[in-house]
């Protein structure tokens, strides 16, 4: 030890003693893992066997031969074709549409209320920003199953009988076996119109892409907005006139105890289409207006400045930054809305869980097969949305240099 | 030029100030602004004269069965609630036994309130009444057979007792797990972060029903033959796993949040990880979220309305069950039920929203010096 002390050459320095294995991180946390491998590992075989063991002794089948078995029940409203001959594969397949179909207008319906509300709040208009709050913080402290029920067993099932139903405007009516609603019904020629559309919806993105491109080349604007909805809607409706008017609508008329024809609308649906759409709408009101409420002040005040009129500021200013804030939050919120219409089976609307979480699996007895097909599903929604709304966040986000 | 006497000052013109300067200024500004605020009235008005005359005005408020709500245009059907009261609070506890509910109620009063005001002082030994004391006594009371107290199986409870119990035992049991997924999400070893983001994605990813779901038909073929566990605790547990996915997710935000400074200067005062987490990182972190974690326990608050689903009676459960009792069949009944359920579950959850603001805006205060 002196020596070192005394010649002080420039050599290496010795590394210091290699501790104790037992004190060496690296070795700690390789035994850490691999107990926790070990554990899990234990834990799932025992799992396992008791499976194995409980499903033997109840003599129920395993795998997934049941997929191709005749089902034998009803579903009350499909959008593909099915009835009691059809297989679970296809009863799977059938709730599976039920489950996107409500969780898709749901978001839909739940969006266009949630962002009026959310401006609402910031309305300068002191009574509609009070009614803004007063909607928002009544329904998101109320749980879904209790909405549900009020919309379902309180309000639709209280309706009166078909006899006495309440007739809407445009040929609707409204009673306690759903919403009967006219059904249109294309005529030859009703193609063009549809085609003449879905030009007008080309046409308007193509002439959209150009005056972006000359609107960066020469600064001039192009009236877009009004030249797009002339395509989109004059258009077809020009056809639609040229061809005598190809489209009929088959209205709903009361024929012995019930509405025939038209199109019917089940209140199992209704009710939870509009509780889901009104409860995530309260969530999603905060989201917008803690989105817009987070531009900076100055963002509306340098707009103003330069001339812009309040709704340009708007659209050109505050809303593309607010949506910077608003699209992650956003995403779950139409998650949730998604893992929230398995709550259908509450009030019998024959969504995916009902149909195969609850009848499939009540059935077949299946439950380990079942209940991961369930997950599965659920996961491959969630990561579809998260990716698609991540692709969207990314196409608005700030570039920065 | 200086002058020496005060200039008058001028009042502001009256259509300012006052109250026609309030009007003016935030309800008729413009045109618009008039036209919405004369529908806003419009829907105020008929919102309210319809829930007066319904909860009052055209209300039932004597009788002892459905026949005497079912007249034309009847509102309220209150005496429904009157006869039911106690089984939406207790479900089918025995009646001479519900002191022991409520003085499970008393306790936890008792322990929350001085925890919750943050300028009572002996915060410590208050935490360990509530996670020591509470908890057992809460246990004894309720479930009994010990010291003297009968049995009660969880079978019998039900109302509100039970959305309690759901609720407060998912989110204390769900903290311990939360934390150390939290931790484990974060941690520098690559096989316990895959297992944490696994589990934390994997239930986040799925709704509770089909977890409930799989407390009723899977947990029972996870188990030895022989063993059962109650169907109350099955949708505990679940209900406990199922919040701390979304409670480790709310506290990686506190975790993420604290400086870098605090957890090199832990290293830097030779403190081991468990001491390093437990007396500098977690402490900070768990009062950055205190929110966060209010916000998760309305969730689970209002989530708890679900075991309904899985035949476990909690507040909605009973109020929906009675719905079908034929003597008080009325076309009223139901929605007084609701009305009445939905009262006590918002009272409950809108002043948890308001305690987490108040933490909130008593965290930035600190924050802002």
């Amino acid at each position: 030890m002196t020596a070192t002390v005394q010649s002080p050459s420039p050599g290496p320095i010795a590394p210091p003693a290699k501790p104790n294995l037992l004190y060496r991180p690296e070795f700690r946390q390789a035994v850490y893992q691999i107990l926790l491998v070990i554990a899990l590992i234990i834990g799932f075989w025992a799992i396992a066997h008791n499976v194995a063991v409980n499903l033997a002794r109840q003599n129920i089948a395993s795998g997934f031969g049941f997929w191709t078995r005749t089902a034998g029940f009803d579903i009350s409203q499909t959008l593909i074709e099915f009835d009691n001959q059809s297989t679970y594969g296809k009863a799977f397949w059938a709730g599976l549409m039920n489950t996107l179909l409500v969780a898709g207008l749901g978001i839909i319906f739940a969006t266009i209320l949630g962002f009026l509300v959310g401006i609402g709040r910031l309305s300068s208009n002191w009574l509609i920003a009070k009614l803004a709050t007063a909607y928002v913080e009544i329904l998101r402290n109320l749980p879904l199953l209790l909405q549900l029920f009020f919309w379902y067993f309180a309000v639709l099932k209280n309706l009166p009988g078909p006899r006495e139903s309440i007739s809407l405007p445009g040929g609707a009516s409204l009673n306690v076996r759903g919403l009967y609603l006219p059904a249109p019904v294309p005529e030859s020629g009703f193609g063009y119109v549809l085609a003449a559309f879905g030009i007008g919806i080309l046409t308007s993105i193509a002439i959209a892409m150009w005056s972006k491109r000359r609107q960066l080349a020469t600064g001039q604007r192009f009236p877009v907005l009004w030249t797009s909805l002339a395509l989109i809607f004059l258009l077809p409706g020009a056809v639609y006139l040229v061809l005598g008017q190809p489209l009929g609508f088959e209205y709903p008329a009361l024929r012995g105890f019930n509405f025939q024809g038209g199109m019917a609308v089940q209140p199992e649906f209704m009710a939870l289409l509009v509780g889901l759409s009104t409860y995530t709408a309260s969530f999603i009101a905060e989201i917008v207006r803690a989105g817009i409420a987070g531009v900076p002040r100055g963002q509306r005040e340098a707009a103003n400045a330069i001339g812009l009129s309040n709704g340009l500021t708007m659209r050109l200013v505050i809303i593309p930054q607010a949506l910077r804030i608003i699209i992650p939050p956003l995403t779950s919120q139409y998650l949730n809305l998604a893992k929230n219409s398995s709550l259908a089976v509450a009030i019998g609307y024959p969504d995916f869980v009902s149909v195969f979480t609850g009848t499939v699996l009540n059935q077949t007895g299946q439950a380990v097969e079942v209940i991961l097909l369930t997950m599965l599903v659920f996961l491959t929604i969630s990561l579809l949305t998260s990716a698609f709304m991540n692709w969207f966040n990314k196409h608005i986000a700030l570039v920065e240099r | 030029m200086t002058s020496t006497t005060a200039t008058s000052t001028m009042r502001p013109p009256r259509s300012e100030v006052g109250l026609i300067g309030w009007l003016r200024k935030n309800l008729f500004s413009s045109v618009t602004n008039t036209l919405l605020t004369i529908i806003g009235l419009w829907i105020i008005w008929k919102v309210i004269t319809a829930a007066i005359g319904w909860a009052i005005l055209s209300a039932t408020f004597e009788g002892s069965d459905g026949a005497a709500c079912s007249r034309e245009h009847a509102g309220a059907c209150w005496p429904f609630i009157q006869a039911k009261f106690s089984q939406f609070m207790y479900g089918r506890y025995p009646e001479p036994q519900r002191w022991r509910v409520d003085l499970t109620y008393v306790l936890a009063i008792a322990g929350l309130v001085p925890l919750m005001t943050p300028s009572v002082p002996g915060k410590l030994f208050n935490t360990l009444y509530m996670i020591v004391f509470f908890p057992i006594a809460a246990f004894f009371l309720l479930v009994g057979g010990y010291f003297g107290l009968p049995y009660v199986p969880t079978e019998l409870w039900g109302g509100l007792l039970v959305t309690l119990v759901v609720a407060s035992v998912g989110i204390a049991g769900a903290f311990p797990i939360g934390i150390l997924l939290a931790l484990g999400r974060r941690s520098k070893m690559p096989i316990v972060r895959w297992v944490s983001v696994g589990f934390i994605e994997l239930v986040r990813g799925v709704p509770l029903i089909t977890v409930l779901f799989m407390a009723s038909v899977m947990l029972p073929l996870f188990l030895p033959e022989g063993v059962t566990i109650d169907k109350l605790l099955r949708a505990l547990i679940m209900v406990a796993l199922f919040s701390a996915a979304y409670l480790a997710e709310v506290i990686r935000g506190g975790l993420q949040a604290i400086p870098r400074g605090q957890f090199e200067a832990a290293d830097a005062l030779g403190l081991s990880y468990p001491q390093k987490m437990g007396l500098i990182v977690l402490p900070q972190a768990l009062k950055l979220v205190i929110p966060g974690i209010v916000n998760t326990f309305i969730g689970l608050f209002k989530d708890t309305s679900l075991v309904l689903i899985i035949g476990i009676f909690d507040l909605l459960g009973i109020v929906q069950l009675n719905q079908t009792d034929a003597k008080w069949f009325s076309p009223s009944t139901g929605m007084t039920g609701y009305v009445f359920a939905g009262f006590v579950f918002w009272i409950f959850c809108f002043s948890m929203s308001r305690y987490s603001l108040f933490i909130e805006r008593r965290l930035a205060r600190g924050d802002r010096r």
